[in-house]
C-alpha cells in the first residue's frame, strides 16, 4: 500500500538504520518532530488529569454524581440523556475530518482550499467552545462548584472544571492556531516553504480531538 | 495508492472520508451504551473498545502514524505506556485511601 521513494529499509530494520546513522534519527521535517514531540508531553498531563479523576472517583466516600442525568437536556418536553456532549463529538469529529482533507489539498498546493478548509475547522472548534461554555453555564446555575455540588461526591466539580477547562482551553488555542495558520496560507507564505505547516497544524489539532475521545469515554460515559 | 515522500503525506481524500464515517458510527454506538442504560462489565468493555477504536483511527490515518518511520513511532508511541504503570499504582493507592476512610471516618 505505502510506496518510499528511497531505498530506506522499512520497519525493525528502519530503526535500527535511523537511529545508528550517526545523523538525525527521525527523518521528517524538524518542526512536525518538535509537534509531536510536544503532543507527547501532553498526553502525561492529561493522562495525569485522568488519572487524578479515577484516584477521586475511586477514593470518594459518597456516591459519584450519574454524568447522564447531570448532562442531560430537556428538549421538547422530553429529557435526552448525554444530549449536548453527543452534539459536541460529532462536532470534533466533523472539525478533524475537514482538518485532515485541509492538510491533503496543502499538500496538492491548492492553498486556497487548504486555507478555507483550515477556517472550516476553526469555526467548528469555535462552535464546541461555544457549546462547552454553554454547559458550564448550566452546570454552574445548577449549583455545581469545584467544592460541592447538589448530587453526590463533592469531588466532581473539581475533576469536571479541571478536566474539561484544560480541554477546551486547547481547542480554544487551538482555533486561534489554525486561523493564523489559514491566514498565512491564504496569503501564499508557504508557497516556496512547502505546506508542512498544515500537517504540523493538523496534528495539534487531532490530538485536541483524540484526548476528547478519551474525557468522553472516561468522565462522561464511565 | 498512497505515497509517503519527502514532500510529505499523500494519500486519497475518499480514505479520510471513510475514517469520518467509521468514527461517527463508532461515536454514535459509544453514545448508544449511555442511552440503552448498559450497565457492568459490559458497557466498560464496550465503552473501552469503542474508546481505543476511535483513538487508533485519529493516531493512524488522521495523524498519519501508520506512515511515518518505525524510529518515530516507537518515539512517541511506547512513552505513554508509562501510563499505564502509573494507574495500576493508583488504582490501588485509591482503594487504601478509600479503605482507610471507612475505617477511621464513618
Amino acid at each position: 500500500m505505502t510506496t518510499q521513494t528511497s531505498s530506506k529499509a522499512q520497519g525493525l530494520s528502519g530503526f535500527v538504520q535511523d537511529w545508528s546513522a550517526d545523523k538525525e534519527a527521525f527523518q521528517v521535517p524538524w518542526g512536525k518532530a518538535m509537534m509531536w514531540i510536544f503532543l507527547l508531553s501532553d498526553t502525561f498531563v492529561f493522562g495525569c488529569f485522568l488519572i487524578g479523576y479515577m484516584v477521586v472517583r475511586i477514593s470518594a466516600v459518597d456516591p459519584w454524581p450519574p454524568a447522564t442525568d447531570v448532562f442531560a437536556l430537556t428538549i421538547a418536553g422530553q429529557s435526552i440523556p448525554l444530549v449536548l456532549i453527543a452534539i459536541m463529538t460529532f462536532i470534533l469529529i466533523t472539525s478533524s475530518g475537514t482538518m485532515a482533507m485541509a492538510v491533503n489539498y496543502g499538500y496538492r498546493k491548492n492553498r486556497h482550499k487548504a486555507a478555507w478548509l483550515m477556517l472550516l475547522t476553526a469555526f467548528l472548534g469555535l462552535t464546541f467552545v461555544g457549546m462547552q461554555a454553554f454547559e458550564w453555564t448550566k452546570l454552574i446555575e445548577d449549583g455545581v462548584r469545584p467544592w460541592e455540588n447538589p448530587w453526590g461526591a463533592a469531588q466532581f466539580g473539581a475533576v469536571f472544571f479541571m478536566v474539561t477547562g484544560f480541554h477546551g482551553l486547547h481547542v480554544s488555542i487551538g482555533v486561534i492556531y489554525l486561523t493564523i495558520v489559514a491566514i498565512k496560507v491564504l496569503r501564499g507564505h508557504y508557497e516556496k516553504k512547502g505546506y508542512e505547516i498544515v500537517e504540523i497544524t493538523g496534528l495539534y489539532w487531532h490530538f485536541v480531538d483524540l484526548v476528547w475521545v478519551f474525557i468522553f469515554a472516561f468522565f462522561y460515559l464511565w | 495508492m498512497s505515497t509517503s515522500t519527502s514532500e510529505g503525506q499523500q494519500h486519497p481524500i475518499s480514505l479520510y472520508l471513510k475514517v469520518w464515517v467509521l468514527l461517527f458510527i463508532l461515536s454514535a454506538l459509544s453514545y448508544m451504551v449511555d442511552y440503552i442504560q448498559l450497565e457492568g462489565l459490559l458497557r466498560w468493555s464496550l465503552i473501552l473498545i469503542f474508546m481505543f477504536l476511535k483513538a487508533g483511527l485519529i493516531i493512524a490515518i488522521f495523524m498519519h502514524m501508520m506512515w511515518e518511520r518505525m524510529a518515530l513511532i516507537c518515539a512517541i508511541l511506547i512513552p505513554p505506556l508509562c501510563l499505564l504503570v502509573f494507574t495500576a499504582l493508583m488504582v490501588a493507592e485509591s482503594e487504601y485511601t478509600l479503605f482507610t476512610r471507612f475505617s477511621f471516618f464513618s
